[in-house]
């Protein structure tokens, strides 16, 4: 490849993480702005605005939804999500693309429909009335791919060597699983987990439809105090919080699963 | 073997034995789930379509009729809508690849393999940063007193203010990981040594990019494709947060959830993203970007 071709791709490559993070720090730079209306260059710096977002009640309520609904519905795409992988990756059977395709639609289709499908069919079909359960089961459903690729991955690179030997050497199917599988699939697990609550706990498009009135997860939340000016300097704050609290789960995934699927459900 | 017999194993003697047994108590927890969550809400979604709302009590009425399609495609402002929501999803897919190639191409083929670790985590980052956040951030950004102004006022410009074009930079902002990882992963499988034997046979960078590379990657690029496709086929939130006041398709069904109480036509509105969405997946599936996924 040509020098020229090298140093463009390379400003390429520069110029677009710039772009990435860019906002990013915007934002974390603007949560300590002590201009109410975010002027720029930025004229004074304050942490008044922090003082008030930990004191804030309805995001601090918010907050304990989020992490309510995050992880009960990453306890059942834990379940269903390994079953569906130990199904689809140890046995071969008529269907079995059809299923994993199932496993993905929940992504793959728009959010806002998952959303209407899933309000329609709680409020006209069933007659249930929203609540936290309903979006629980929600975050569940679109949870589930996530821990399923985790486990998949993992699943595909340990083979059974390591099982068959076990089971030779005269261990039981349960115990074989309790000794020998489950430590193996520890780490995959727990990075699908983790994934699986940021998934969730970043949802806004079906909590909207699916989450009771009144209730609030912490992206409705901000959703909701967008708008109000007053509120401006406390969303940013929380929006703050999240840009740093959001690469802890990305990280720990990537060191747990090393790099086998960590970038969750979509890829 | 043994003689000694636990109750734990004979149980796992009786399932080694079935292994279809197995197989159907691991499936079927999960296909319950999905299918009664998923596929019949679905399923659902498609027959309420066809219903409607009672105009006094505001309740779904189950009578059977094709009105909600009538209202669709005869009202010209859902014209205007649907084909500007699918306007723009494809400009922002356009724009996503352009941006997103050149970059996934110098983390695959001229960084060094612990750089590229370390890339992978820096794109995956903002990726996992929340959606609102960014949106949000772009709403500052492009505020009259806000970076982008202040940016550009010493060349004489302006920024865009909130609008279509704003929704277009933040969409192609949002979803642009989603096109680097993948077109990333099929560069980092095309082999070096294509490229080097297509050097060798006389062509230059230009030809080499055109007929060998490009076409490798094409079924990376569409799988990307599909991510940032879809998503902008069915966002509201974004182009509520800085498209001023134009709307997409997803706020036309999210209107008529909330404030105009008419689920049944809610759903009809929602149907069009999925079909255009099936004949995208249907269109590009000759690719073999549905692997790539």
């Amino acid at each position: 490849m040509s020098k020229t071709a090298r140093v463009l791709l390379w400003t390429a490559l520069g110029a677009g993480f710039a772009v990435l993070y860019f906002p990013l720090l915007v934002v974390l730079l603007n949560s300590v702005n002590a201009d109410t209306t975010f002027g720029w260059p930025p004229k004074s710096f304050t942490l008044e605005w922090w003082g008030r977002a930990v004191t804030s009640e309805g995001a601090l309520h918010a907050l304990w939804t989020s992490v309510l609904v995050g992880l009960a519905a990453t306890a059942i795409a834990l379940l269903l999500g390994t079953m569906a992988a130990f199904a689809l990756q140890r046995y071969r059977f008529f269907g079995r693309n059809s299923v994993s395709l199932l496993i993905v639609l929940p992504i793959a289709l728009p959010g806002i429909v998952t959303g209407i499908a899933l309000n329609n069919a709680f409020r006209t079909i069933l007659g249930v009335d929203l609540g936290v359960a309903t979006v629980i089961i929600a975050h569940a459903t679109f949870c589930i791919v996530v821990v399923f690729n985790n486990v998949v991955a993992r699943l595909r690179r340990l083979g059974g060597n390591l099982e068959e030997a076990s089971m030779d050497l005269g261990a039981n199917g349960l115990t074989t699983f309790r000794l020998v599988t489950f430590p193996m699939l520890r780490s995959a697990l727990l990075a699908g987990g983790l994934l699986a609550f940021a998934l969730s706990f970043d949802e806004i498009i079906v909590t909207t439809f699916t989450l009771g009135s009144g209730m609030e997860t912490l992206p409705i939340w901000i959703y909701n105090n967008l708008f109000r000016p007053n509120q401006a300097p406390v969303v940013n704050v929380v929006a703050a919080v999240l840009i740093v609290v959001s690469t802890v789960p990305v990280y720990l995934a990537q060191r747990l699963s090393g790099g086998e699927s960590a970038s969750g459900g979509r890829i | 073997m043994t003689a000694v017999s636990t109750p734990s194993d004979r149980v796992s003697a009786y399932f080694h034995r079935k292994p279809r047994l197995r197989l159907g108590l691991l499936l079927g927890a999960p296909m319950l789930w999905l299918g009664l969550a998923y596929l019949v809400a679905l399923g659902a979604l498609f027959v309420t379509a066809f219903w409607s709302t009672d105009v006094f009590t505001g309740n779904v009425v189950t009578d059977w009729s094709l009105d909600n399609f009538v209202t669709l495609f005869s009202d010209s402002v859902y014209h205007t809508i649907t084909l500007r929501t699918v306007g723009i999803a494809l400009l922002v897919t356009v724009i996503d690849a352009v941006i997103a190639f050149p970059m996934a191409f110098a983390m695959a083929k001229l960084a060094s393999p612990r750089a590229q670790r370390i890339l992978v985590i820096a794109v995956m980052t903002p990726l996992w940063a929340s959606y609102l956040v960014k949106a949000y951030a772009w709403r500052t950004l492009l505020s009259g007193n806000g970076v982008l102004n202040w940016l550009l006022s010493p060349f004489g410009g302006t920024g865009p203010g909130y609008g279509i074009t704003a929704t277009v930079i933040t969409l192609c902002y949002l979803w642009l990981p989603y096109m680097i990882l993948p077109i990333y992963a099929g560069l980092e499988r095309l082999p070096d040594s294509l490229v080097d034997a297509s050097g060798d046979l006389g062509a230059r960078s230009p030809r080499t990019f055109r007929s060998v590379i490009l076409p490798l990657a094409f079924p990376a690029i569409v799988a990307g494709s599909i991510f940032t496709f879809s998503l902008s086929l069915g966002d509201y939130i974004a182009v509520k947060i800085v498209g001023g006041t134009s709307q997409m398709l997803g706020n036309v069904v999210y209107d008529n959830i909330g404030a105009a109480g008419n689920l049944p036509f809610a759903a009809t509105v929602g149907l069009v993203p999925v079909v255009i969405m099936l004949v995208y997946l249907a269109a590009v599936r000759r690719t073999g970007a549905l692997n790539n996924l």
